[in-house]
């Protein structure tokens, strides 16, 4: 099949592209680009007001399958995915089972073979069954096809462990992705220690917690030399401590996530709103700006969801007790475009840097370029479109969004996945 | 009629709003004292007394103060309640809601736990009590004991002596006293201060001693001494030493201070004994004066909804 864009603007900052131009894709890859160009059959786009750039990649997605099925699967997730102008997920292991072995692996592969609307790359756990004691399979997950590894939902705790993490995974170039929370600072944290544990009595987690173990695994990827990635950072200190990793040369990368870039702890006021509970918590507005700043400055790789959806009747429990997190995939991009790409604190190609280029590399994934013979995994964005946040907006199973209420500007109309329509007219392909 | 249709937070209530609930409650004091202590107030009223955490202390006075009112009071204790069978509190208040209720008074472990019934139900809502978070019936109590023995509260200097960080009675108390007009000190190691003392709106001070002659009221909180996590203080010899009450400390004090405990009391940990004892304590008043100012807050918070007058 034949795909002809026409006429958008199409921005690649990694082959100097921001033009508008005609873009054609053949057999699920990129033909051509360039001015005026025709196809004698096939499908046309009119892209004329839309922007068209790599597809998107989220380097952080919890999709939930297995045992999950009931907040989200791996085809709901990869439709969200796709309704939120995603050509790709990479897939977080602690599911029921954690996802610790290559049969897992293999498993959740051939799952995003047959329901998936878009590609799923898997994460494997660090440590087997995640408890941060022994060595997961790592080998035999790699052999299957896991991209990297990570305990996310928990620290590993145990420094020494961590560097075996480290150290073992290297031999495989993959990435260990970590997610800094000391627990033995955190322990019962659910909002971030300051004004707002103390007005609202909530047992705090504090900005400590997770920056120590941000330190300890910059000197651990120093040590071993495994690339490190580090996942949903929310501090402003945690971010100076990776700037300074990377300008010593340190293979570090790191992610935020939109609800950590625009919404600050006091957004909880006195509402108990348990959608608005994450780990780690939303910061102060002093941390927001210097994750901002930080966006800008190339200090942070990676804008990720996050994507944690779950229940209506977990979330309706007491704040303390229901779960942490927000679903991301279907309000990521439309965030950015609100409250950054339109009031011009970023451009397009800050935009593909951080949602499509940088997360590819901090994970080792195959890169993507806007140029012939490339896969065709193309984002076509409307950025006038105007997405209403409700319930109702969402192909994920779950509606636990922080951002539920908002009324935000652009939103994907087309996602190309191996040259196949994923999205098209703002509608999930079936 | 107060500003709020519920009692959750101290802060739900303006400083008329208290003034007219301690003022209400000075003519159900002395309803209180007649032989036959009842009113026909709120009768035909149903106020439920959801206590998911156990407190006989509290239920009991709120469910006496419901009692002299005439209203009909229900207990829906933790033993009996479906929250140990996995419903949800959402759930519990969709029940509740379908009782047809007026009025529930919620103590729970967990804070925000009364946010998450308003939010589901039509009754009103008083906070007996959630989590770490506020209290302010019981801010309410301490406020008319500290009127009725110092005949004002403007200008009372009010040191609050102990576990701030986990009290829910400091989390109501302190705001209260702000709001008539009293200066709240709290008093802690660093271990059981509050991440953000100024947000309470209290100053911060380590040692006791070195404000104590400047108290009016000195408000011990009880420590709580059997903990999961590593203790706060080194040992419960040391806590008593460095922030107990005592009768050495109590001749440093004003002759016209007195001292608080919201109960029940760890004698010789935070209070010793004798000063429990001594007539320098409204330890009893507290616990007396509570009915009285309970009833208030229902009267208040029903009133006007065709209740009968005060006494
Ligand atoms: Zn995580």
């Amino acid at each position: 099949m034949a795909v002809l864009l026409r006429g958008g603007r199409v921005v690649d900052p990694q082959v100097g592209l921001d033009e508008v131009a005609d873009v054609i894709v053949r057999d699920g890859v990129i033909v051509e680009i360039g001015p005026d160009l025709t196809i004698p059959k096939g499908v046309t786009v009119e892209c004329a007001e839309k922007v068209i750039v790599p597809g998107l990649v989220d380097v952080h997605t919890h999709l939930r399958e297995p045992g999950f099925e009931y907040k989200e699967d791996v085809r709901s997730g990869t439709r969200a995915a796709a309704h939120g102008g995603y050509t790709a997920v990479c897939a977080m292991p602690n599911t029921r089972p954690v996802c610790d072995t290559g049969s897992t692996v293999r498993f959740l592969a051939e799952r995003a073979e047959s329901a998936g609307a878009v590609r799923v790359h898997v994460i494997g756990a660090c440590t087997a069954g995640q408890k941060g004691t022994a060595l997961a399979e790592i080998g035999d997950m790699v052999a299957e096809g896991a991209v990297a590894f990570s305990d996310d939902g928990h620290g590993v705790a145990d420094a020494g462990m961590a560097r075996l993490v480290m150290d073992y995974a290297k031999q495989f170039g993959t990435t260990v992705i970590s997610h800094c929370e000391d627990l033995a600072l955190v322990g019962k944290g659910v909002v971030n220690e300051g004004a707002v544990s103390t007005r609202l009595g909530l047992p705090g987690w504090p900005a400590a917690g997770e920056e120590t173990m941000v330190a300890r695994d910059i000197a651990l990827a120093e040590l071993t030399g495994c690339r490190v990635h580090l996942a949903h950072l929310s501090t402003g200190r945690s971010i100076e401590l990776v700037r300074e990793a990377k300008a010593r040369g340190i293979a570090v990368t790191c992610e935020v996530t939109p609800h950590h870039l625009f919404l600050d702890e006091d957004v909880l006021d006195t509402g108990y709103d348990t959608n608005l509970k994450m780990n780690p918590p939303l910061r102060t507005a002093g941390d927001r700006e210097a994750l901002i700043v930080a966006l800008l400055d190339g200090t942070i790789d990676a804008i990720a969801t996050d994507h944690a959806p779950h229940a209506s009747h977990e979330k309706a429990l007491e704040f303390e007790i229901a779960p942490f997190g927000t679903t991301g995939l279907e309000t990521a991009l439309a965030l950015v475009i609100t409250h950054l790409v339109a009031s011009e604190r970023l451009e397009w190609k800050d935009l593909v840097r951080l949602m499509a280029q940088g997360p590819r590399a901090a994970l080792g994934l195959p890169e993507l370029r806007l140029e012939a013979g490339m896969p065709a995994d193309i984002t076509i964005i409307d950025p006038e479109a105007r997405v209403e946040v409700t319930p109702a907006l969402f192909e994920s199973r779950s509606s636990n969004s922080a951002f539920l209420g908002s009324s935000l500007l652009g939103k994907a109309s087309e996602v190309l996945v191996g040259g196949r329509f994923a999205l098209r007219n703002g509608k999930v392909v079936d | 009629m107060l500003s709020s249709r519920h009692i959750i937070d101290i802060r739900d209530l303006t400083t008329d709003d208290i003034m007219s609930i301690l003022d209400t409650a000075e003519s159900f004091k002395e309803v209180n004292e007649r032989r036959i202590k009842k009113l026909p107030t709120l009768r035909g009223r149903t106020v439920i007394n959801l206590f998911l955490e156990p407190s006989t202390r509290t239920r009991t006075s709120f469910e006496i103060a419901a009692k002299r009112l005439s209203a009909d009071g229900v207990n829906f204790s933790a033993s009996t309640s479906a929250t140990v069978k996995g419903e949800s509190l959402a759930d519990t208040a969709a029940t509740l809601s379908a009782m047809a209720c007026d009025l529930v008074v919620v103590r729970h472990k967990y804070a925000g736990a009364p946010r998450i019934l308003a939010k589901h139900m039509d009754a009103h809502i008083i906070n007996g009590g959630d989590g770490m978070h506020e209290h302010p019936s019981q801010a309410l109590l301490d406020l008319f004991t500290m009127r009725e023995r110092a005949g004002r509260l403007e200008g009372l200097t009010v040191g609050i002596v102990g576990d701030i960080a986990h009290s829910r009675v400091a989390g109501s108390l302190v705001p209260a006293l702000r709001a008539v007009g009293a200066t709240p000190i709290i008093i802690a190691p660093p271990t059981l201060m509050p991440a953000r003392p100024d947000v309470l709106g209290a100053e911060a001070v380590t040692s006791l001693d070195e404000v104590i002659g400047d108290l009016d009221v000195a408000y011990m909180l009880r420590i709580q001494m059997e903990r999961a996590e590593g203790m706060p203080f080194p040992s419960v010899r040391e806590y008593s030493r460095l922030f107990g009450m005592n009768e050495t400390r109590l001749a440093k004090m004003r002759s016209s201070a007195f001292i608080m405990h919201p109960g029940p009391m760890n004698r010789g940990v935070e209070i010793s004994a004798a000063v429990a004892d001594s007539d320098r304590s409204v330890v009893l008043n507290q616990v007396n004066s509570g009915v009285a100012v309970r009833m208030a807050a229902m009267y208040l918070l029903l009133g006007g909804e065709g209740g009968g007058g005060a006494a």
